[in-house]
């Protein structure tokens, strides 16, 4: 029987030639990423150490990522102070792969890892952030996990006692209409597989949609197939993965490049054609609350967000500036934008995008996670709505439960910024 | 034997259970202050704490949807709540089983909010209601891990036989 694209990923990363679904196995770990909650992994490494007269000593810190990307610059004393541990953590252990809070090499977690090519194809990925799944789109497994289970990895450098998933092979064929993108078809498909629809299963993406799909958009799809419940999606490897990484992440060494067998098996298929999506906007307050935009066009909106690791990359802000550009953000409506990284961030100062942003009215605040989680800057009052890129409009989600978010792509939030209400980029935002 | 103190829905995510505002509280000593904080009565009670340990949550399915913050699951922890739930999230029910979070996977379950409810085995009794349901297994994976009490000194039992060698 063959292997899906995970299996084989698990069973390379057990030195075994075959695991079949629900073995219990220990694959080991080839990064392990953490943003500002690595201060709680921090404590949790450190209780592991306690009385056991073992020097505290991470098991391989090449591997290691901290990336400060949550509340940057540090929005208080408290967050400031982690951050520092985090830094005296760095220079102790000698930590490879540490991104501090600076114009050069800083960003989202989910943006620096693949822009510096720390992922490839085969890797098992942990991080503690949900959003992990975001790496799955250059072929890793990378999954999200707790910060007491990273303190784990840091000890002994594998996952312990973990079951193979199952895994759903999602087939995306037909090109896209003009203004849907990715962001619309992983709307789409967690509205048809619900927020738990694929609770401890794997997405494996196929068809030709994904295979000229860049790896920007597979990174959106990857991202947010967690609020479908899946311990990841995976876009596995091929030419553009190759192209990714060797021209745009600077990757010298030989990439390992291979599929899922062609006999494997599946628990389900899906398949989608995206010829006539239209685009797709999740409701308030469930990421699965999805409806086309028609359906709630003219909702007045008073807060826009376009950023975030799920879409702050260098294609949505050029969306974004090309709609704006000459135009106005509509008085009553704010625009914010949060670039993923700092590389995305200079390359749209060169390009013009950011200022033809600022001219409009919008606020460009320098990457992170800001606003999407509500814990630093972008914060709603009560009973505002928000429309923005980033992937979860739970209740209390950007700060306040007396507020609503609705999710949408770079296109209809652009859009929707000039009429300042939830507008319809394929009627020229009316 | 402990009462129902909160009933919710279906796909209860993180943000309810902690919100991300407060996200830059870690240690589980400081957390549990912030649990269900939206739900003002509710969190009210656990800090005049009038929710007696062994109290029960119940819950719909997906519960602890969304981020991987562990505080979501250290928070309850500290107030000793037991969470009984049609089904849990993937993440959230990992922190819970390495925190050691008692965490009850129950499909049929129904109470409300005051009914007594009794664990016996692989069953819940609500006593109030006079039915019985039946508990599901926690993923078998980790059941090692339950049985040394989470997952700090499971992986401390694996350090020391390593550094044995």
């Amino acid at each position: 029987m063959g292997m899906t694209y995970v299996q084989k990923v698990i069973a390379r990363a057990c030195g075994k030639p075959a695991v079949a679904v629900g073995d219990v196995v220990e694959p080991e770990v080839h990064l392990a990423m953490s943003h500002e909650n690595g201060a709680l992994v921090l404590n949790q490494f450190n209780e592991i150490y306690k009385g056991t007269g073992i020097e505290a000593k991470i098991w391989n810190p090449d591997r290691i990522a901290i990336i400060l990307d949550h509340r940057v610059p540090a929005e208080s004393s408290k967050t400031a102070t982690n951050q520092k541990k985090l830094r005296d953590l760095v220079a102790k252990q000698k930590i490879g792969k540490f991104h501090d809070i600076r114009g050069d090499e800083g960003g989202i977690c989910h943006q620096i890892l693949p822009e510096y090519g720390y992922v490839r194809p085969g890797y098992v990925v942990v991080g503690t952030d949900s959003h992990t799944t975001s790496h799955g789109a250059l072929g890793a497994f990378a999954f999200g996990i707790g910060a007491t289970e990273m303190a784990s990895v840091w000890t002994l450098g594998r996952i312990l006692n973990v079951e193979v998933p199952g895994t759903i092979k999602v087939v995306v064929n037909g090109k896209f209409p003009a203004h849907v993108g990715p962001k619309d078809l992983i709307l789409h498909l967690i509205g048809k597989l619900t927020a738990e629809g694929a609770n401890f299963r794997v997405l494996e993406f196929h068809g030709d949609t994904i295979r000229t799909m860049s790896t920007s958009g597979r990174l959106v799809i990857c991202n947010m197939s967690v609020e479908a419940g899946a311990t990841s999606g995976i876009v596995p490897a091929d030419e553009e993965t190759l192209r990714y990484l060797k021209t745009e992440a600077g990757v010298t060494e030989k990439i390992d490049v291979f599929g899922a067998d062609p006999d494997a098996v599946y628990e389900q298929t899906i398949e989608i054609d995206v010829s006539k999506l239209a685009p797709q906007i999740a409701c308030p307050h469930t990421v699965d609350n999805v409806k086309t935009v028609d359906q709630v066009a003219g909702i007045k909106v008073d807060q826009i967000v376009i950023g975030s690791c799920t879409n702050g990359r260098l294609d949505d802000l050029e969306t974004a500036a090309r709609t704006l550009k000459g135009k106005k953000v509509a008085r009553g409506t704010r625009m914010l934008i949060f670039p993923a990284s700092w590389r995305i961030y200079r390359e749209a100062l060169k390009r013009g995008y950011l200022a033809d942003l600022a001219e409009a009215g919008a606020v460009v605040c320098n990457p992170g996670c800001g606003p999407c989680l509500g814990v630093h800057q972008g914060a709603l009052g009560d009973q505002e709505v928000a429309l923005a890129t980033t992937n979860r409009n739970f209740k209390g989600r950007m700060g306040n439960p007396n507020a609503e978010v609705y999710l949408c792509s770079p296109d209809v939030a652009a859009a929707s910024a000039i009429v300042g209400v939830i507008a319809d980029p394929r009627n020229g935002g009316r | 034997m402990g009462k129902v103190v909160l009933k919710v829905g279906d796909d209860v995510s993180t943000d309810i259970i902690y919100p991300g505002r407060f996200m830059a509280t870690v240690l589980p000593t400081e957390t549990p202050q912030y649990a269900f904080v939206d739900n003002a009565d509710f969190n009210k009670k656990l800090k005049a704490n009038e929710v007696p340990k062994g109290s029960f949550i119940i819950a719909g399915q997906n519960f602890g949807c969304g981020s991987s913050r562990e505080q979501a699951a250290s928070c309850l922890h500290g107030w000793g709540l037991t969470i009984v739930a049609k089904h849990f999230a993937r993440i959230f029910l990992q922190n819970s089983i390495n925190l050691g979070l008692p965490m009850l996977i129950c499909p049929t379950i129904e109470a409300d909010e005051g009914d007594e409810m009794e664990v016996k085995g692989e069953t819940i009794r609500n006593v109030t209601k006079g039915k019985e349901f039946a508990i599901q297994p926690l993923p078998k994976a980790r059941q090692a891990i339950i049985d040394a009490g989470g997952l700090v000194p499971y992986t401390r039992a694996l350090l020391i036989k390593q550094a044995g060698k």
